[in-house]
């Protein structure tokens, strides 16, 4: 049993890596893997494709990467906090909070300094900020209420008070102002910059390491709250870290290349399926590793057409016939 | 040797300023090496007292103390190592073995990453060899019948390795075999590791014979602790369980139905069966009194009423129901 994980991992770890060599090789303009070795290793680090190469694809695989890891982690950690196979990383609304806080901004537009809004930053902003409102609050519930059930409406209940402001915003909005904030919902990897990825690398570490740290303690809380409490687990404070975790996971993935739906709630599923195992202490590097490999695919497929797609659509278009043929082949 | 006691123990339930005392003044000792059964009708508290032991709910008044120290003022982690749990929720975890299970009762003594020395590996073996699952160690919980499941979950709280075990109903929704077989492993487990047992349970007679002590419940009479026969001597029981319907019958140790009596015969004859058929009269109405007009004499293999044979109780029912 433990030999196979090892060798599972060896292959995932693989097929990550040469993922995301591909990532970086093809494209609208394809990159020979030798030119890639080049460009690195610092020999002809000039020219067109070296450009391409550093200053586009690198950080737009790092981000492919980085958000499927953490959309995956914190999907994870949210099914076995609610223990319900259907929780995803934006159950909690933190998704509906940073399209709130990118629709004040770019609807509120006419109100603010053009440099103020045309900068990345201030989207990012905002995304945070309004990420944060909504976890915050559901944090403060979190210590009031008792059970995960309870905990779980109130976030989907923030989440729906979030998207409805968002409606209204979008009802006193002009036609161009509401395209660019649709253009945002459909998500983006090659958003992120070197500039951002000084901030969005530190953040995901953080929730990372937060999620490997509460590995001994989701898989406790597996059990259900009583018991887990039975085992010597501290429910309040082991939740509040769980749901830091994960606004830590979605709600700094979210700021940077928009909402991107479906990873997060199929990834654990493909993890489970694969190394058929309840452990979090396989079950975390699994989805850290099957995240970071869906989404290079997708965005693999993404950059192939002249048109790009947007990376939310392929996401769900590539990953939802994965999870019916994992259940079917479980039943 | 006393391992959990409390005093003036009040339990229920409060909110928002208004309380609900379910039980009051409680003054109740748990021993080592002690197979202890709570009994008591719905509602009388048997669940409310045990999670107030178990710690997972605050006592309205008194205390709970283990080993001398009170419960309350223990760490989560520090009650982990005292008191493991056994609990009516159902465990459901996709793909998780036995071994996975039982190793999660570990949790309170390994380190952060969780890893198994061979020392422990060899340890939880040897827990789900005490509950009769090493056939099934590798299996998936999902593929377990409802006792072995009840099995795996017992094996959790051995591997808890505390010294008390406290288990909410371990014995409901399983077929006879199994609930008889799940009292004698925790009677046997109790005597052999010398931990304090406490389990709630509907299964009297159950209870009556593979308890060492029984802590009976009820609304009227708070909690009545002793040896199963003292209670069934001093009365206890029937107070207990005081109803119209039915009576506990210190005779069988069972609860036996209080039918209307309307018509009277008398009975006589072979021991053993004797004691099915006044059942069976019992149902049918009929009171048992000595020369009363009809009289019936239990043989060896059937029975004689007016000197004529009859062969089954259903026979038996319809002549006498011919009489009236």
């Amino acid at each position: 049993m433990k030999s196979r994980s090892l060798i599972l991992f060896i292959a995932l770890s693989l097929l990550a890596i040469g993922l995301f060599l591909a990532d970086l090789a093809w494209g609208s303009i394809h990159i020979s893997l030798s030119e890639i070795i080049s460009v690195f290793f610092g020999k002809g680090a000039e020219g067109i494709n070296s450009e391409i190469l550093l200053n586009f694809r690198l950080p737009k695989a790092i981000t492919a990467v980085l958000a499927g890891a953490s959309l995956s982690v914190a999907g994870l950690m949210m099914q076995t906090l609610f223990r319900n196979p259907l929780a995803d990383p934006y159950i909690l609304g933190v998704s509906s909070g940073a399209s709130l806080g990118v629709a004040l901004v770019m609807m509120a537009a006419a109100f603010l300094p053009v440099a103020f809004v045309s900068s990345g930053w201030a989207l990012i902003a905002a995304a945070i900020i309004g990420a944060s409102i909504v976890l915050v609050l559901v944090v403060g519930v979190s210590f009031k209420v008792n059970n995960a059930v309870s905990l779980l409406i109130v976030g989907i209940m923030f989440g729906t008070i979030a998207s409805s402001f968002v409606s209204v915003l979008q009802n006193f909005s002009n036609p161009d102002a509401i395209k660019l904030f649709v253009m945002w919902t459909f998500g983006s990897l090659s958003a992120v910059t070197w500039n951002y990825m000084t901030v969005l690398l530190p953040v995901v570490l953080v929730g990372l390491g937060l999620a490997f740290y509460l590995q001994k303690k989701l898989d406790g809380l597996l059990l259900g709250e009583n018991y887990a409490r039975g085992l010597g687990i501290s429910i309040t404070k082991t939740r509040f870290l769980i749901v830091l975790a994960t606004g830590l996971l979605a709600g700094g993935i979210t700021a940077f290349t928009g909402p991107i739906a479906f990873v997060g709630v199929a990834i654990p599923h493909i993890a489970r399926g694969v190394f058929r195992t309840s452990l979090h202490r396989i079950l975390l590097p699994a989805c850290v590793l099957l995240g970071a490999s869906l989404l290079l695919v997708c965005d693999i497929i993404s950059q192939m057409p002249t048109y790009t797609l947007p990376i939310n659509t392929i996401s769900a278009l590539f990953g939802a016939p994965i999870i019916i043929w994992i259940i079917l082949k479980r039943r | 040797m006393s391992i959990l006691t409390t005093q003036n123990l009040s339990i229920g339930y409060s909110k928002k300023g208004k309380t609900d005392i379910i039980q009051s003044d409680l003054q109740l000792s748990l021993r080592a090496g002690e197979l202890v059964c709570l009994i008591g009708p719905n509602g009388s508290g048997k669940s409310t007292l045990l999670r107030t032991l178990a710690g997972l709910q605050k006592p309205l008044a008194g205390k709970t103390k283990i080993d001398g120290d009170e419960t309350a003022k223990l760490s989560q982690h520090e009650k982990a190592l005292l008191i493991a749990l056994v609990l009516t929720e159902r465990v459901d975890i996709e793909n998780a073995t036995v071994y996975n299970i039982v190793s999660l009762g570990r949790h309170p003594h390994s380190s952060w990453w969780g890893n198994m020395s061979e020392e422990e590996d060899a340890f939880i073996h040897e827990v789900i060899a005490m509950v009769h699952l090493e056939h099934k160690a590798h299996s998936f919980l999902s593929e377990l019948s409802d006792g072995e499941r009840q099995r795996a979950m017992i094996a959790k709280a051995l591997a808890q390795d505390t010294p008390i075990i406290l288990l909410d109903e371990p014995t409901a929704h399983l077929d006879l075999p199994n609930r008889v077989e799940i009292m004698l492993l925790l009677h046997k487990l109790a005597h052999k590791t010398q931990k304090a047992i406490l389990l709630s349970t509907h299964e009297l007679d159950l209870a009556l014979q593979a308890a060492d002590r029984i802590w009976l419940i009820s609304a009227e009479h708070g909690v009545e602790c002793g040896v199963p026969e003292d209670l069934v001597f001093n009365g206890s029981f029937n107070r207990a369980f005081e109803s119209r319907a039915y009576y506990f019958n210190a005779a069988n140790g069972n609860f036996s139905m209080n039918y209307p009596m309307t018509k009277s015969v008398w009975v006589s004859g072979d021991k053993t069966r004797m004691y099915w058929t006044l059942r069976a009269l019992a149902r049918g109405g009929y009171m048992v009194e000595q020369n009363a007009d009809i009289h019936i004499l239990v043989t060896e293999d059937g029975w004689q009423m007016d000197n004529k044979n009859i062969s089954t109780i259903e026979e038996l029912l319809s002549k006498l129901n011919d009489y009236a």
